[in-house]
Formats: C-alpha cells, sequence, structure tokens
C-alpha cells in the first residue's frame, strides 16, 4: 500500500515499484551495452568500458549536490516563515547528498581502477581528481553535520547552510581541469563542444548517463522516505516517553 | 556597523590578552609543527625549502583551526550568543567582528612561524610584496572560512573532531594557493604567484558575503 493511501511506515508505491523495475532493467541493459556490445578502445582497450560507469557517476553526484543545494535555500525560505514548514525540502537535501556522496564514491574508485590500467598508477595528484576527493570529503562532512544529535529545525539550517556554501566547489571540480590543465583527460562529453568519442561508445555513454540517472532517481526517493521514517520513529518514541512520564505524575 | 564589528573584536582579543592562549600555547604549538615536519622529512634541508610554503600553510591550519574552536567554546560555554540575540548586535557585524579577531590572533601566529620556517628551513624571501600580499589574502580566507564553519560546529558535543573535517576541504583551495604563492615568493617556483594569492582574496570575499548572508541562521541555534 502506498504511503499515501494511507499505511505510513512503507517505502514503496505503485510508481516507485514501476521506476523500480525501470531502473533495474536500464542497469542490466547498460550493463550489456557496456560489456559486450560496444567495442574496446584503440587506445585504452577494455578499460575504457569503466567510463560507461565512471562518467555518470560523476554527472549525477554534481547534480545531486544541486539538488540538495537547491532544496535547502528552499528549507531556508520556508522555514523562516512558519515553524515545521519546509521539512520535506531538508529531507530532500539529505536524501540527495546521501546518493550524490556514493556516486561520487563510484566515481573515484572507478577513476582508481582506470588510472591503474591506463596511467599505470592508482592515483595522480592532478587537479581532478585532487578536487573530486575533497568535494567527497566535503559532503562526508556534510552527512556527519546532518547525523548530529539535534533538533531537526536547528540540524536542518545548518545542513542547509553547509549545503549553499559547498555548491561552490561543484564547479571547480568539473572545470579544474581547463583551468589547471593537467593529466587527466578532457571531458569526454561535453554541453556544446564536440565529444571526444563518437559511434558505439558515445551513444553507449549517453544511454549509460540516462540508466544511471533512473537508478539514482529510484534511490534518492527510497532514501528520502527512509528519511521520513526515521523522523517519524524519533517524533513517536518522544511522545511515547512524554506519555509515560505524564501517567507516572498522575 | 564598524562600531559593532570593532566591540566584538575588541572583546575576542581582550579575552585571549588576557588568557594568553595565542602566544601562549597555539604559536609554540606552531613551532612544534615545524620542528616536526623537519622529522618527517628527515632533515633534508632542500625539501624542507621547497616545501616551506606548504608546510607554513598546515602549520596555520592547525593553530588557526585550535584558535577558532576557543572563539566558539568561549560564547557557546556560557550561552553568549542568547545574549548576543537578545542585544541590538547585528549577526553580520558578529560574524565580521568574531572574523576580525580570529584574523588579528591568525596574524599574530603568523609572525612566530613566519621566522621560524625563515630560521629553520633555509628559506629565501625574493618578493617580499608578493609575500605580504598571500599571507593577508590567506589569513583573510582563513578568517572567515573559519568563523562560517566554526559556528556550525559551535555547541556540538563533537565540535573538537567535527570542525576540521568541515574547515579543512572547504580551505584546501586556500592551502594550495597559498603554498603556490608563498612558493613563488621564495624564489623556489616559477608561477603566477600573483594569480595565486588573488585567488584567496576572491575566496575570501565569497565566503565573507555568504557568511554576512547566513550568519543569522546559525546563530538562532547555537
Amino acid at each position: 500500500m502506498s504511503p499515501a493511501r494511507g499505511n505510513k511506515y512503507m517505502t514503496a508505491s505503485p510508481a516507485t515499484r514501476v521506476l523500480g523495475v525501470v531502473a533495474v532493467a536500464a542497469a542490466l541493459l547498460m550493463a550489456l551495452l557496456g560489456l559486450i556490445v560496444s567495442p574496446a578502445d584503440v587506445v585504452q582497450g577494455q578499460a575504457v568500458r569503466m567510463l560507461y560507469l565512471h562518467v555518470p557517476s560523476i554527472w549525477i553526484a554534481y547534480g545531486a549536490f544541486v539538488l540538495t543545494a537547491v532544496s535547502s535555500a528552499l528549507f531556508l525560505i520556508r522555514s523562516r516563515r512558519r515553524e515545521d514548514s519546509g521539512r520535506h525540502h531538508d529531507r530532500l537535501a539529505g536524501a540527495a547528498a546521501e546518493v550524490g556522496v556514493v556516486f561520487a564514491g563510484i566515481t573515484l574508485v572507478t577513476g582508481m581502477l582506470w588510472g591503474r590500467v591506463t596511467w599505470g598508477t592508482y592515483w595522480q595528484w592532478d587537479a581532478r581528481l585532487t578536487t573530486t576527493v575533497l568535494l567527497f570529503v566535503t559532503y562526508l562532512g556534510y552527512l556527519a553535520l546532518r547525523r548530529l544529535p539535534a533538533d531537526p529545525m536547528i540540524r536542518g539550517r545548518r545542513s542547509a547552510v553547509m549545503a549553499l556554501i559547498s555548491i561552490i566547489n561543484v564547479p571547480i571540480v568539473h572545470f579544474s581541469v581547463d583551468w589547471w590543465r593537467t593529466l587527466h583527460q578532457k571531458a569526454s562529453l561535453s554541453v556544446g563542444r564536440r565529444p571526444e568519442i563518437t559511434g558505439e561508445m558515445y551513444w553507449t555513454l549517453l544511454y549509460s548517463t540516462l540508466a544511471v540517472t533512473i537508478v539514482a532517481s529510484w534511490l534518492i526517493v527510497h532514501r528520502y522516505r527512509v528519511i521520513r521514517l526515521e523522523e517519524l520513529r524519533d517524533e513517536e518514541a518522544l511522545n511515547a516517553l512524554i506519555a509515560s512520564r505524564l501517567r507516572e505524575d498522575e | 556597523m564598524l562600531h559593532e564589528v570593532l566591540l566584538i573584536a575588541l572583546k575576542d582579543l581582550r579575552v585571549e590578552w588576557r588568557s594568553k592562549v595565542t602566544l601562549g600555547q597555539v604559536a609554540p604549538m606552531g613551532l612544534l609543527v615545524l620542528v616536526v615536519f623537519a622529522f618527517a622529512f628527515d632533515a633534508n634541508t632542500r625539501l624542507l625549502e621547497l616545501g616551506a610554503g606548504g608546510l607554513f600553510w598546515v602549520a596555520v591550519l592547525f593553530g588557526g583551526t585550535l584558535l577558532i574552536q576557543r572563539a566558539f567554546e568561549v560564547e557557546t560555554d556560557d550561552g553568549n550568543f542568547d545574549a548576543f540575540r537578545m542585544s541590538t548586535i547585528r549577526a553580520p557585524s558578529l560574524f565580521l567582528g568574531k572574523s576580525l579577531g580570529i584574523f588579528i590572533q591568525v596574524v599574530l601566529l603568523e609572525l612566530v612561524l613566519g621566522p621560524g620556517i625563515v630560521l629553520l628551513y633555509n628559506v629565501r624571501i625574493d618578493d617580499w610584496l608578493l609575500l605580504l600580499a598571500a599571507a593577508l589574502g590567506g589569513t583573510l580566507a582563513f578568517s572567515v572560512c573559519g568563523v562560517l564553519w566554526g559556528v556550525m560546529a559551535a555547541g556540538t558535543r563533537v565540535r573538537a573532531t567535527l570542525l576540521p573535517l568541515l574547515l579543512v576541504p572547504i580551505l584546501a583551495p586556500v592551502l594550495l594557493a597559498g603554498s603556490r604563492a608563498f612558493e613563488t615568493a621564495f624564489g623556489v617556483r616559477a608561477e603566477a604567484g600573483w594569480t595565486w594569492a588573488s585567488l584567496m582574496f576572491v575566496i575570501a570575499a565569497v565566503h565573507a558575503a555568504v557568511g554576512m548572508g547566513t550568519f543569522g541562521f546559525l546563530l538562532e541555534e547555537s
């Protein structure tokens, strides 16, 4: 049963179940295209297949962090107008940040594996790698701030301000390869510029971006609902404690 | 507004003057960090000379983080932020005042660490103007970022561990820019030192604007 129809203890609804099935199917097709249909690269060999996960992951991470910032801004605006208003924006910010951190982590791991095969080393202190790891750690800090035991509104406002400031790091990461001209290869896909890859690889990469976006959307929806359930649990536990204390007084 | 800023900064400096924490504890700790770096590099004079710029800013980061923690401990331990909220002092003034207080304390720390790297790491200064500009930009950026993140961690039981986790990733561009600018000033690297120094002023300006705009939100709950 969907939460909208009365059972508030569920995280799925008919729509998100469909989304989940689509996400699994999209991921399977992505694996098929990336591992079998798409050819090996002339220069990078089989390692190019790593990019079908690596590139969409960082795009999702950027998108998730932007969503966190926008939701945080809305939360700050709404929470000032009326007490307890805009909590859903705070939940969305938290859910998006968690998913963003996971995909930033996937970007780092796949990038290191790709680097080992292509550059001969797991890690290079180039600008993009370094700033990506900083972005990752920044949002780990954001999640740590969200975990602090405090009033949800207090915690939400602090986290929202942090999210707004942290978003400054996102463009630094994305354009650092152009700013600092380093070892990292130029972006494979870029708006308004001819792609560095073509043919089946290009379409596989585009499709992978779509598939990973569907998976990330599904994850964000479920994380949002789990956060809401955690808040409900805390509120009910608090109410039970208050009721028990009142009974003691009687 | 200027009067309020100076009032807050002077209050913080008066507290520090009476406790002597900056010069009595943090600055010697910073010098100790410079000595420990020499252990890490096996006292290789050439390596220390090459890395002196970065090591200076890392020592500033260590010492400065302690100063920021202390600047907020003295407020939260006695519930001073509640008093600020009831006073007529505006949140942006409080932000700038705390930042100015931290700025002056970090300058004092740097006045100890600067001669420290010259003497211990055998550094020669080629471009004094760039060095001073980079120190000014870096210290400004450190101060405003520190106050912004300091108030976020303030009042929490885990502030001692949370503040560095929040602060270091945001200050990383400052550390990078400060290191490169200092290395150029020391003549060990031929780079665009002034560009790096300018970057630190930009970071300081951005964080100062964000801090003035959001400090009210953060102050409400500290």
